[in-house]
Order: C-alpha cells, then structure tokens, then sequence
C-alpha cells in the first residue's frame, strides 16, 4: 500500500466572480521512502496541492473534495484534534519562505522544541538538546550557541536549515517541500539539496517536492507529476519524462529551458516557446485544458477532455494524441 | 575590439553609509561596488553574473546615476557622464534605459499603456506631431509583438510576460544604446521566460543593442550573452567570453557556481563543488582574496594578499581575465589550469 494516495482531489475557491477551479481532479500517490515532484508554473495548482493534503487551506472560501489516504486513513474525514496530531508529526512541510516562516520574536531551539513538546510530551530541557542534535544534523555549525539565536542573526541559507530541521525534528513518514530552494542562491541552492538527499537516505522520509525548476527535479526526483492548469497532465518516472515526455506541454516546458554547456556543444540558438497563456481556471473547460497553446490542437482536443494513459510503463499523460510508444504523433 | 567601446567603466565604486548611533553618525559602510572595470562594445550583450548581494544591480543602478557614485569613471560613447550635473546628463539619459525585475511594481498602474509609452518620447523630444507619436507608439507595439489597440489598456489589464514586454518597449522608446535588464527575466514562469528571452535577442539584432545583462541565472545568460563578468563581493572575479567562460572557468568562484545549477538531465555524473558557508557581509569583506574563506583551493598568499584581475591562458579563446593567485603557480599545481567546464556542466 502506498503511503500517500490522493484520489480524484479537488480544491475550490468561492470568489466574486465564480469559482476557482485551484486543483480539478488530481490522483496520485506516493511510496514510503519515495521523493516525488510536482512540477508546474505558477498558478497550476501545485502549491494549493499542498496544502490541500495538510488541509491548510481555509474552508470557506476554500473545499477540498475527493480522497486523501494517508497510511490509509481519509485525512478529510479526520477531525481538527486528529490533523493537529497529524500536522508537524507523521506530516511535515517546508515552506519556501525561510524569512517569513519562522516566527522573529521565539529563539530558533524554541521554534525546532514546539514540535517535539507538543508531538512527543518532552521537556523544556529535553527539547532543547534535541534542537540542538537537529541543528547539528542539518549541518549548522556551532549548534549550542545557535540554538538561542533569533531567526534574524541567521542567513537565508541557514534559516532553511532551521525550517528542515523543524519539519524533521519528529521523525515524519512524509515531507511536503514547497519551493523549498526558490528563495536561495545557486551555492546555497546546492547544500541545501546535497543536505536534503543526504537527510532522505538517513531519515527515510517520503519527500513530496513541489517546484518550477526542472534544474531541481532532474536531481532529487525519482517520480514526476507535471500539472497544468490544476489537472495533472502527465506523471512518469524521471528518466521517462526527461528522455520521452509524452504530453505537448511537458515537452514544451523542457523545449524552454536552456541547458547549461549550450555554447560548448553548439546546440539550437533559439528557445522553445509555449505561446499564449495559462486559461482561467474560473471557466469550466470543456476540452483539453492545453489545447488552446499547443501545438498539435485538432478538434477533437477542444471538444473532448483527454482521459489519463498509461502510455508506457508506468508513464501516464492526458493527451489524445500521445504515443504509446515513441514520440508524440503529427 | 578595434572601436572604442559605448560604454566603458573604470575602478566603480560605491559605497553605502550605515548611520547608527545616537547622533545618527556614519558608523560603518556596505562596500556594494568596491572597483570594477569593464566596457561594453555597440550591439555586444556582456551578463553581470553573481549570487544575491554581490553588487550586480547596484552596479546596473550606478551607470543609470540613480544615485552617486562614491568613485570610478563611467563613460558613455567618449563622454564622461559619472560627473556629469543631471541638466547635461538629461539628454544622455536616453542612450542607456532600463528593464527591471517585477513586471507589477515597474509600471504605473494609474496610467494606460499609452502614456507609459509616450512619456519618454515627450521627455527626449522625438516627436514632431501627435500623427508622429501615434506612428511611434506601434512600432513599439510591434516591435514587443503585443496588438497595437493595446495601448489604451491599463497595466492591470495584462499578465506579467505581457507587462515586461510593455517595460521593454518604454526602455525602447527613447531609442537607445544601451539598455539595462536587470533581472528582467527573473520573476517569469518558464514558458514566458522564453518568450522574453527570444523577444530580447530578436530586438538585440534588429536595433543593434547593446545589453548589459544582470542575472543570477546561468543557464540563460549562457544561452544569449557575448560575454561574462562574474561578480562576488563587489568584485568582478573573472570576465571572458561565452565560451570561454563556461567551457574553461579560471576563477574557483565560477567553477563553483557552474557546478552548483541543477541541471534538466536526471541522472548525469558530474563534478560537483559544494561551497561551505555563507557570502560573508559586504560591511566587513575579507581581507586578502574576498573568496579566500570559502575557496576549496585557498593558500597563504590569499588571505594576505588581493588578487589582481589579469589575463590568463586559456585554449579556448582571446580576452580572458581572472583575479586569482592560482594562476601564478606551475600548471602541475593549478587545479584552474585546463579546460573543465565540460566535466562541470556534463556535456560531451
């Protein structure tokens, strides 16, 4: 059994002007010990993902419909005592504000401490010393005198550290990172990932990575879900998606990145483009949510909406048009 | 290059006051820029690269005399314009415009596309008749590739790829030079991104720009840039071409940098530097090398002594300079001296 199964989730937003269709029937799972990624632009819905899973969306104007099985337990039905049991224990979550996320006016021991006093029943003392093992665990040097320092005496860099160490401090099956790299520079962006894959093979966490960066899931990821306009439009282990990606905007958005050694191997001088934009999410649409900005649109791609495939082993994408085997047909 | 360069800069400096105290005194300074020379040839793009804090936009911000400079010369086509008083330096304003980073914050919200446009061809004059400005502002719409009825719009009324193309086209009004991105592309989803990158080079050709391109983003300065200057501290570090550059980093700071960008190929083998610590702060910087506490390579010389920034040997092209002492030893003991851009990057 999966660890996490999400099933057919959707997240609503009740809004002046109708409603915003965040998240529309979105299903997948993830293993124990598993790092998936869900990758998208902005407003795709990854981030409302998220949060929908720890239910840190507000409900109204917010509803989150559909399945969330965590160990096999339906985390919507579960009660507001049961998620807080939940929240910071079994499931933890990096924000990828490291400024904003930590509270200014508490130490940073108190902050890692709250957790485990609240998860675990440990003392002020006790918790202390473990906020100190955290800190020296994700590689905070001088760990005792950092314990009492306020999140404003550390660097981006390091506040990160703390907030991995908050969200490990109770030993969780499962890791949500949203954006956890976004804010760092490209060094820091390194041992932060380093430190991340590092604490995965001691930890055994399940990671649930949400970015942007392809950069970023080609490295830690072992499975990808790609959205698009809040429907998954394609899900495939990283060789697959990276080698053969199936789906007209997966194989756009790699199109669009440039690829570092560009100039040493002369490759194309141009950038892929996806033209046009992102539809609202506040209209129903009737057909492929990608049809009006790809490339190989028929009408049958306007009318009707394409269901999920598996076009490969393991390798599912929501295009009518997609290849079982090989590249995209047209 | 032959020509005498459209901009040319010399030992920049600026330095930022840090009042504090009770009398509100000077009490320290942020040596944002600390000395950086560089030129910019007609129609070349040269990147400022560099992590946060190390001084790029301040130097973008210098050039442009949003504010000062504490000391250096800036000059424009043969004219010094760093001393210049801000009445004669009116006219040669319009040679150097800038795109900024947010989309949201760089335009007006309170006024139509159309008077964003306009402002700067009324400011510089460039118009005989309101025939004229009308004629101008769709050239510029199409030179954008944005639908020319769009000028009666207001700012709120476009997405962000759509409204950075509009900062683009007021940067283009006044007909200039030279024009400053500073992170312009930075804040943009992957796929507009392209669109903005493509958009730049199109416009690069077209009109003959010259760019000074300031970003923290490697992969795509690789992808449109002549050349680079890497920055660190307030420093330049290294500067050379494209290729040169990425295929054969003389300073250990870029090879770090190079090292460090995730790149979209799962699975690659390639050498990884990872730094320690943190950028020290720029009130402080490190005596010596200011990389000398994070550089994997670092020996006694580096922490006494600055390096100077001066060519260096390298196979795969002219015009490469680095500041580091490495380059003073036998090649035997320089860890900088072959070409290892391929190994960082894993490419063939």
């Amino acid at each position: 059994m999966a660890l996490l199964e999400i099933e057919a989730l959707q997240t609503h937003f009740r809004t002046p002007d109708g409603i915003n269709r965040a998240v529309d029937g979105v299903s997948f799972h993830v293993n124990a010990g598993e790092t998936l990624a869900i990758v998208g632009e902005s407003g795709c819905g990854k981030s409302v993902t998220a949060m929908s899973i720890l239910r840190l969306i507000p409900e109204p104007p917010g509803k989150i419909a559909g399945a969330i099985r965590f160990n096999g337990r339906n985390l919507l039905e579960a009660s507001d005592k049961e998620m807080r049991a939940i929240r910071g224990n079994e499931i933890s979550m990096i924000f990828q504000e490291p400024m904003t996320s930590l509270n200014p006016v508490l130490t940073v021991g108190r902050q890692i401490g709250e957790t485990l006093r609240l998860h675990q029943g440990l003392s002020a003392q006790a918790a202390e010393d473990r906020a100190v093992e955290m800190l020296n665990l994700v590689g905070i040097p001088e760990a005792k005198r950092r314990v009492r320092e306020y999140p404003h005496q550390l660097s981006g860099g390091m506040r990160q550290r703390v907030m991995i160490a908050i969200a490990l401090a109770c030993n969780p099956k499962l890791l949500i990172a949203d954006e956890p790299t976004t804010a760092l520079d490209v060094t820091i962006q390194a041992q932060i990932l380093d430190l991340m894959r590092d604490l995965k093979h001691r930890v055994g966490a399940a990671i649930v990575l949400i970015t942007h960066d392809l950069g970023v899931v080609a490295e830690v990821a072992e499975r990808v879900v790609v959205m698009y306009a809040g429907k998954k439009v394609e899900e495939a282990p990283v060789h697959a998606l990276f080698n053969s990606p199936r789906h007209p905007y997966t194989q756009g958005l790699l199109g669009s990145v440039p690829k570092l050694g560009s100039s040493l191997t002369g490759e194309a001088t141009r950038l892929a483009e996806i033209p046009g934009l992102v539809p609202s999410l506040k209209q129903k649409i009737p057909g492929c949510v990608f049809a009006s900005r790809c490339p190989h649109a028929t009408e049958l791609c306007t009318a009707v909406a394409p269901a999920l495939e598996e076009k490969a082993l393991g390798h599912v994408a929501a295009c009518h048009y997609a290849l079982r085997e090989g590249a995209l047909a047209a | 290059m032959s020509t005498a360069p459209l901009l040319q800069v010399n030992d920049l400096k600026k330095h930022f006051p840090i009042h504090g105290g009770f009398f509100g005194g000077v009490t320290a300074k942020v040596y944002a820029v600390d000395g950086i020379s560089f030129d910019i040839a007609k129609g070349e793009t040269l990147s400022l690269v560099g992590e946060s804090g190390c001084g790029k936009s301040t130097v973008g911000k210098a050039l442009l005399r949003l504010f000062p400079l504490t000391d250096g010369q800036v000059i424009l086509d043969g004219t010094r314009i760093d001393d210049m008083p801000g009445g004669t330096l009116r006219p040669l304003r319009r040679r150097m415009q800038v795109v900024f980073q947010d989309p949201f914050s760089s335009l007006n919200p309170r006024m139509r596309v159309r008077d964003i446009l306009a402002e700067p061809i009324r400011n510089f004059g460039l118009s005989k008749s309101s025939a004229d400005l009308e004629a101008r502002l769709s050239a510029l719409m199409d030179k954008v590739r944005l639908p020319r009825d769009a000028v009666n719009r207001w700012p709120h009324e476009f997405s962000g790829g759509q409204r950075q193309r509009i900062g683009i086209a007021r940067a283009l009004a006044g007909e200039p030079d030279l024009i400053i991105c500073d992170e312009a592309v930075s804040a943009l989803d992957v796929s507009v991104k392209a669109q903005i990158v493509n958009l730049l080079q199109d416009l690069q050709a077209e009109l003959g720009l010259a760019m000074l391109f300031i970003s923290h983003d490697l992969a795509i300065v690789e992808h449109m840039t002549h050349r680079v200057a890497v920055m660190y501290l307030g420093k330049i570090v290294e500067v050379a071409p494209r290729r040169s550059l990425f295929g054969a980093p003389k300073h250990p700071y870029t090879e770090a940098l190079l090292s460090a960008v995730p790149q979209p190929t799962p699975g690659i083998q390639r050498q990884r530097i990872i730094l320690k610590g943190d950028v020290p702060s720029p009130i402080n910087p490190p005596k010596g090398c200011r990389f000398h506490t994070r550089c994997p390579y670092a020996f006694d010389r580096c922490r006494t002594e600055e390096p100077a920034l001066r060519p260096v040997a390298d196979a795969l092209g002219e015009g490469h300079v680095a500041a580091c002492h490495l380059h003073d030893r036998p090649a035997a003991d320089n860890p900088l001296a072959g070409a290892k851009g391929a190994a960082l990057l894993a490419v063939g």
